[in-house]
């Protein structure tokens, strides 16, 4: 009912007329699809601006070779449900079981046309509010005292009709092809046009600006059929599975590595592009030269007047004029759309593509404005997963439960236990979780330990360039210390100069986990909330400043972390040094013991056996533990032994007598050490 | 403990600075004579040389002369040089040109020859040291063979000075040379006794004695005035070594009773620095000479063990009962002085012998963990010490019987609940330790019940569906809930005992409370007869009563029914004849009828309150038995009433007396102020456990206690020689409450702090130099410098060189090694094997 009285509430503004609602989504794309399903979830306001007549327009035209490069994996071994979207890195989050990915595509790398298929179901099947059709040219503020951020936003789409909102969401993406001017520039084909067929090019030499994926899938498309392919760019080739991130050259576009490394086929150069410049002959084949020689000539002279770099360089490497010259230089965000007053700046050096944002998603500029998707990829640009389907879906999650606090007292979701589920529930979590695992050191599980550390709250998935406004971000209290559980790679391994496949590149024991290089869980402690000053001076290698004390879960080749002694063990006796107290579990019999001879009780006795939930145990479980020396049994014990035998009740204690069998008392478990 | 160490080792310093302190000659352990001309021209006289003669080509006697060597060092410290003349070859003089001669040793002092010994007497450094001394201190210690010859000697010494007799199964063993040690240092001032003789040692010692193990005495002849009797004995308890020696001779040595006149805290005596403990006898004016021989014979009874002192209350201001008579200190620091009533001397000696006994178990193991520390310093972190994760763990191999037990998933979870009438499912998680141990339980409930018409036992395992778990709102593990059909799901808070569950599981079938049309039907209830598929199980029965009026009570009572579902076996009777069958019991509606397990008689009790916590707290309260046996299930249901227990500990079922005096004594204090309760050690064994907590041993049973767990922690000792009456138990708790008894133990008010440190990471990734790498075999590679127009790139790559990884790779460890992280500690044991990334 309060949807339906927000919907369609007109306001009549300084003469025009404005369509409000509390949320405006740009773009539906899965970006703004999963903000969409979130808001919906929530009973928001909210409505989603489409240009297209259908959900997902970039994925109708992108990748133009149409094989999408996030894997889709069918089977995994497992059934649990969260696990699986660590390898399912096209389906958006729902409650929705149809909407999983693998009921739409059995293929590992599925075709762009499923994920338009898929993202119209998304749309359709939920049932948000998407508006098509429209594409908003401009946005502007107006500045008001009662507004959510001070000000509302004000949208006019490409039929001038206006729209206004209390916040905005940017998921428009990065869809602006990115250009570069040189001379001769007019000759270069764009990868959005460039023709896709192989046999357009039978016969021909190819150059390529860019490389990126969507150049290395154009080499793959025509790599049989060509003379030979050139790429060109400024930076080396970045292999993905070297620097551990999705965005960078993924193996199965690398089929240009094999010709050129076996053999010297097709290349790769280095090179600004600015300092290029194309000169098309008469037989219309395309010569490359420099920016350099051609700064005193007159263009218009023509070609035979121009210095090539061969004429004075008779080895110069790109010498052979090619017969195409075809632009992959990928996307940036489209900036034109918004007012002066939104300060909506590009960022600076290899993120310029993107708009500048905070850690939390909203601009820098804009209060109120947030930005999601691919184009908030600056948080975490060539480290994380942030500009891709499987990690913005998480980011958006975050996004929408920091609004959610903001605007609407509704605190960020969270779970109190006591405290011996600690161990449990992060075992629980770096074993299932796939926003801790696709948003490694981007999002962190956050666990706000409560007074006198005998329960805590565990809130998921928060992101953690923002921690120290964890209180204001969260509205919860994070007064006796916390926990924050990351995933990390090992530093140093990643890196596109880095071999990842050396010897002895996996570490196996536990107490050497911290050089663990693969992906491996890592656990912060922190007495009180880092301060801003603390986030914004850490070392540059680390998510997050200097902790009190750290853990880290060693690799394992399995990514199954649930080893009693080599994962959860140390894991535990970390918890209990951070807390200064004792996590074992016992029996209800130690329980027991401990209760008539203690003072105090550990923890998992006094939240379990004194709660009457204690363990009692099977017989064989018992006998087992006796085994270990970790429990006592007195069944046989013979305690007429240091008497007389004529004691008056000896008769009786003559029968228990010769069953004794020495067992060391429970030393290590009721001397607790301390020193 | 380690204060005590401390002075052990200072002892054995002080010691070695007796044996050492003798002035030395030479300064190398062993001398070299180039010639026996050499040698003789030498000799000092006084001074004590054992040589031996080699010809310069020595064959064999190889062995002889590396003992030989490094016994020199230890007997320099006596005074005595090692030499070695080597026999030129045209020698033929005494001690060379004999053959037999170069088998032989010659101790000389100055250059007079005093024994000389075949080289197979001197077979290693003990029998070398102990032979030379022997030798050496020929009058200071007496060799006898006959118990006449010790006899005599004995009534030589009596009232002059003490004697020490020691046996020794063989001359040249380790115990022999500890007592010629001995006897080097304290030789003048005892006489020193000598026997190899097994029929002497039989002779004086009581028991049978074990000839082949060493025996020392020390008699007391210096105080022996009756010359017909033989001089008072105090054997040495332990193993003879020369620190056990020495230190039962400073035992000996301190006076026999210590008389002292200030605060005992302060006071330090000899036994208190050799690790015993120091007894007080507490001592008045009045009685002093009664005391003074009283602390004389304990003294006696405790020498060696123990130290006695004579502390006279009138001149230190004690602040303790003044009953008690005796005070225990011990060795260790800061312990407090114990002070006790004790009605004899055995009691004194019995408690010192106790302590000594467990301090010395103590001892034994904190050196065993010591060395075991020391040898795997950082290893024991790897070590489990969570009881229940190894035993599962140890346990993991035994397949578990699970084939009564439906699994459920995502997909049939909720079609499964709608099928049966009545589900239960265990939510676990198959990776968590506590969750397979309940598993366990459950699967022998599912054994159980099999045969359980109705019964549909399942299981849902959250680290498949996670989904499922968190729809249900299970957020701990394991989890246990029934679902009925068209009821709310009741989750289980009770013991994870295979008896718990199966008993809510069977209770739950029935609806809480239960609707009784009849009267017949309510009585049958009350005698635990209906409903019939209850009637195996002995459980309490309660029934709510109540009259068409008081229909408030009747919904809190329905209220508290499903609350306490499972866990009650509840009854509601509410018919027109209400009224009667409650004024058979003599209340009126609303009213609770209550049938105790095992007992006949219902009780009646009104309902005065209507609330439904209310109500649930009163049930609860009245199923607590009145005077219960303690059991580990049942302990906490009592502990929650915040009272002190007094507790009677037996060895079997309570004898029909002890039990009715300890019912009269319970009922008859309707305020409660304490649970009575008792224990029967053979079904809970673990109270064996607690005793000795208390005790160090178990004291004779049935033993009664009082036990402060909430408040102070300490426990109190019913008199063992009376006899358990309500009469005597109210007067001693009288005497407790106005603080005149001691309390026997008090229950430790430590904290549980983690067991054991953990991997200090950050220390190691020292976040300053956070540039280190943790590869230091890895190089990066070289980057070829970029040129601007990207001419020459590939004639770079082409003579680009990768480092080679291999040098590292041979390094570390072997392949094979690999199995990365299923494997670790089988590479833990392995100190090279760190990392590794071959298959």
């Amino acid at each position: 009912l309060g949807l339906a009285l927000y919907t369609g509430s007109l306001c009549v503004v300084s003469g025009a007329t404005f369509l409000y609602h509390d949320y405006c989504v740009i773009g539906a794309g899965p970006a703004g699809l999963q903000a969409a399903y979130f808001l919906q979830q929530a009973g928001r306001d909210y409505i989603v601006f489409e240009r297209s007549h259908a959900p997902g327009s970039f994925f109708a035209l992108y990748p133009r070779h149409r094989k999408l490069i996030s894997i889709n994996k069918q089977y995994t071994g497992k059934s649990n449900s969260e696990f699986n979207l660590r390898h399912d890195w096209n389906s958006l989050l729902s409650h929705d079981r149809r909407l999983l990915f693998r009921h739409y595509s059995h293929d590992f790398f599925p075709n762009a046309d499923t994920m338009v298929r898929y993202l119209e179901d998304f749309a359709s099947l939920l049932k948000l509010q998407v508006q098509y059709n429209t594409a908003i040219i401009h946005v502007t503020l107006e500045k008001n005292e009662q507004a959510w951020n001070g000000h509302y936003f004000l949208l006019i789409d490409q039929d001038r009709k206006n729209y206004k909102c209390s916040l905005l969401l940017v998921a428009a993406g990065t869809w602006v092809p990115n250009v570069v001017n040189f001379p001769g520039s007019e000759y270069v084909e764009g990868y959005e046009t460039v023709s896709i067929n192989p046999e357009d090019f039978t016969g021909q030499t190819v150059l390529i600006l860019g490389r990126g994926n969507s150049a290395f899938e154009t080499a793959e498309n025509i790599l049989g059929v060509t003379n030979f392919i050139h790429m060109v760019s400024r930076s080396r080739v970045r292999l993905s599975w070297a620097t551990h991130y999705v965005g960078d050259l993924r193996a199965i576009n690398n089929g240009l590595l094999d010709t050129y490394q076996l053999k010297s086929l097709d290349g790769l150069l280095e090179g600004d592009l600015e300092d290029l410049a194309i000169i098309k002959d008469k037989k219309g084949k395309l010569h490359i030269t420099l920016r350099f020689y051609l700064e005193n000539r007159n263009i218009s002279a023509g070609i035979d007047s121009i210095t090539l770099p061969q004429d004075e360089l008779d080895n110069f490497a790109t010498r052979a004029p090619y017969d195409r010259v075809i632009r992959c230089l990928g996307w940036k965000f489209d900036f034109s759309i918004y007012n002066r007053s939104l300060r909506m700046m590009p960022g600076k050096g290899n993120i310029k593509k993107y708009p500048q944002i905070k850690p939390s998603y909203e601009s820098r500029g804009t209060r109120g404005l947030f930005v999601l998707g691919t184009a908030s990829h600056s948080v975490d640009f060539r480290k994380s997963a942030g500009g891709f389907i499987h990690g913005f879906r998480y980011t958006t999650r975050a996004v929408h439960r920091l609004l959610e606090n903001r605007h609407h007292g509704v605190p960020w979701p969270s779970t109190v236990y006591p405290i011996t589920q600690l161990t449990n529930s992060i075992i629980k979590r770096v074993n299932e979780a796939s926003g801790l695992y696709q948003m490694f050191s981007v999002l962190a599980d956050i666990i706000l330990l409560r007074e006198n550390a005998t329960a805590f709250e565990y809130l998921e998935e928060y992101p953690i360039g923002v921690l120290a406004e964890l209180e204001t971000q969260t509205g919860r209290k994070a007064r006796n210390g916390l926990f924050v559980v990351i995933m990390e790679y090992g530093r140093n391994f990643s890196g596109a100069d880095k071999d990842v496949f050396y010897y002895n590149r996996a570490v196996g024991e536990a107490q050497h986990a911290w050089q663990s290089n693969f992906l491996h869980p890592v656990i912060y402690y922190y007495k009180r909330l880092p301060t801003e000053r603390e986030m914004r001076l850490r070392h540059p290698d680390w998510p997050l400043p200097r902790p009190d004390a750290i853990h880290h879960i060693v690799e394992d080749f399995l990514t199954d972390w649930t080893a009693p002694n080599a994962h959860i063990l140390p894991l535990r006796r970390f918890l209990e040094n951070c807390l200064s107290t004792d996590l074992r579990n016992f029996f209800a019999e130690s329980c027991f013991l401990f209760a008539f001879t203690r003072q105090k009780l550990p923890p998992s006795c006094q939240q379990g056996y004194m709660r009457m939930q204690g363990l009692v145990g099977s017989q064989e479980l018992r006998h087992h533990a006796v085994q270990a020396g970790l429990l006592q049994d007195y069944t046989h014990t013979d305690f007429s032994d240091d008497r007389p035998p004529d004691s008056h009740d000896g008769s009786q204690e003559q029968l228990m007598r010769d069953h004794g069998i020495p067992v060391r008392p429970l030393q290590h478990l009721v001397n607790a050490k301390d020193e | 403990m380690s204060a005590q160490k401390d002075r052990w080792i200072s002892s054995l310093v002080f010691l070695l600075f007796c044996v050492s302190s003798i002035p030395k000659c030479g300064s190398a352990s062993l001398q070299q004579e180039p010639s026996p001309q050499h040698y003789f021209s030498g000799l000092e006289a006084g001074k004590t040389s054992l040589a031996f003669f080699t010809p310069s080509v020595s064959p064999g006697a190889q062995l002889f002369l590396e003992q030989i060597e490094s016994s020199a060092e230890a007997l320099q410290d006596y005074g005595v040089s090692v030499v070695k003349v080597n026999c030129p070859k045209e020698d033929v003089s005494r001690y060379c040109g004999k053959e037999n001669a170069l088998r032989k040793a010659f101790l000389f002092r100055g250059s007079r020859l005093i024994r000389e010994f075949p080289t197979d007497a001197l077979f290693d450094v003990n029998s070398i040291v102990a032979n030379v001394l022997f030798a050496l201190l020929f009058n200071e210690v007496k060799y006898v063979e006959t118990l006449a010859d010790l006899e005599n000697i004995e009534n030589v010494l009596k009232g002059k000075s003490n004697m020490v007799f020691a046996y020794v199964p063989a001359t040249g063993t380790a115990e022999h040379r500890a007592v010629m040690e001995a006897a080097f240092v304290y030789g003048t001032i005892h006489q020193f006794v000598l026997t190899t003789e097994a029929a002497l040692l039989k002779a004086t010692s009581q028991d049978d004695p074990d000839v082949s193990s060493a025996w020392l005495l020390f008699c007391h002849c210096q105080q022996a005035t009756d010359p017909a009797q033989p001089c008072r004995r105090t054997a040495l308890a332990q193993p003879l070594t020369l620190l056990s020696i020495h230190r039962h001779l400073k035992l000996m040595g301190a006076p026999l009773v210590t008389e002292v006149a200030e605060d005992p805290e302060k006071i330090s005596t000899v036994h208190l620095q050799l690790g015993l403990p120091l007894v007080f006898i507490l001592s008045q004016k009045e009685t002093y000479e009664a005391d003074r021989r009283t602390a004389e014979f304990v003294a006696w009874q405790l020498l060696g063990k123990a130290g006695v002192a004579l502390l006279s209350r009138d001149l230190v201001d004690l602040n303790v009962l003044h009953r008690s008579n005796v005070a225990l200190k011990t060795p260790d620091e800061g312990m407090p002085i114990q002070y006790l009533v004790l009605e004899d001397t055995d009691e004194v000696i019995t408690l010192v012998e106790d302590k000594n006994k467990v301090k010395q178990i103590q001892k034994d193991e904190q050196e065993e963990e010591e060395e075991d520390e020391h040898e795997k310093e950082n290893n024991n972190q790897d070590i489990q010490d969570d009881q229940v994760v190894e035993a599962v763990s140890r346990d993991k191999k035994r397949e578990l019987p699970l084939e009564e037990i439906l699994v459920l998933t995502e997909e049939n979870f909720h079609s499964s609940l709608s099928k049966a009438a009545w589900t239960v499912v265990l939510f676990y998680a198959s990776w968590e330790a506590v969750s397979l141990a309940v598993l366990r339980s459950y699967s022998e409930v599912a054994a159980l019940l099999k045969e359980t018409p109705g019964v549909l036992l399942s299981r849902v395992n959250c680290w498949d569906w996670p989904g499922l778990c968190s729809q249900e709102n299970v957020t701990q593990f394991p989890t246990m809930r029934i679902y009925k059909e068209g009821q709310q799901s009741v989750t289980y808070g009770g013991m994870w005992g295979t008896e718990e569950l199966s008993s809510f599981i069977l209770l739950s079938q029935v609806s809480c409370p239960l609707k009784l049309a009849t009267m017949d039907e309510a009585e049958g209830y009350l005698r635990g007869e209906f409903p019939p598929e209850l009637s195996s199980h002995h459980h309490t029965s309660l029934l709510g009563v109540f009259s068409t009026a008081t229909s408030e009570a009747r919904e809190a009572f329905e209220e508290a029914g499903n609350i306490l579902s499972g866990d009650v076996r509840m009854g509601m009777y509410f018919e027109d004849d209400a009224l009667s069958l409650s004024g058979k019991y003599s209340v009126s509606p609303p009213a609770l009828l209550l049938t105790r397990r095992g007992s006949q008689s219902v009780e009646g009790i009104p309902l005065s309150k209507h609330s439904v916590q209310d109500m649930v707290q009163m049930i609860r309260y009245q199923l607590l038995d009145i005077f219960p046996e303690i059991t580990v299930s049942n302990l906490p249901q009592y502990l929650q009433l915040g009272k002190p227990f007094l507790i009677l500990f037996s060895a079997g079922e309570i004898s029909q007396m002890e039990s009715e005096e300890m019912l009269k004594l319970a009922k008859g204090r309707p305020q409660k102020t304490f649970v009575a309760c008792w224990l029967n050690l053979k079904k809970t064994p673990v109270g064996h456990g607690i005793l000795r907590t208390y005790f160090s041993t178990t004291p004779s049973l049935p033993v009664l206690l009082w036990v402060n767990l909430h408040a102070g922690g300490q426990v109190f000792k019913f008199p063992s020689e009376q006899s358990i009456t309500e009469m005597n138990i109210l007067s001693w708790l009288e005497k407790l409450q106005a603080g005149l008894e001691i309390p026997s133990s008090t229950l430790s008010e430590e904290d549980w702090k983690p067991p054991l440190p953990a991997y200090d990471f950050l220390q190691m990734m020292d976040p300053s130099v956070p540039e280190l790498s943790p590869h230091p075999g890895h190089t990066p590679a070289q980057h070829p410098p970029q040129s601007p127009g990207g001419d020459t790139a590939r004639g770079d790559t082409a003579t680009r060189e990768e480092p080679s990884q291999e040098s590292t790779a041979e390094e570390i460890g072997s392949p094979g090694r690999g199995l990365r992280g299923t494997a670790p500690r089988l590479a833990a044991r392995d100190k090279l094997g760190k990392r590794h990334s071959e298959l």
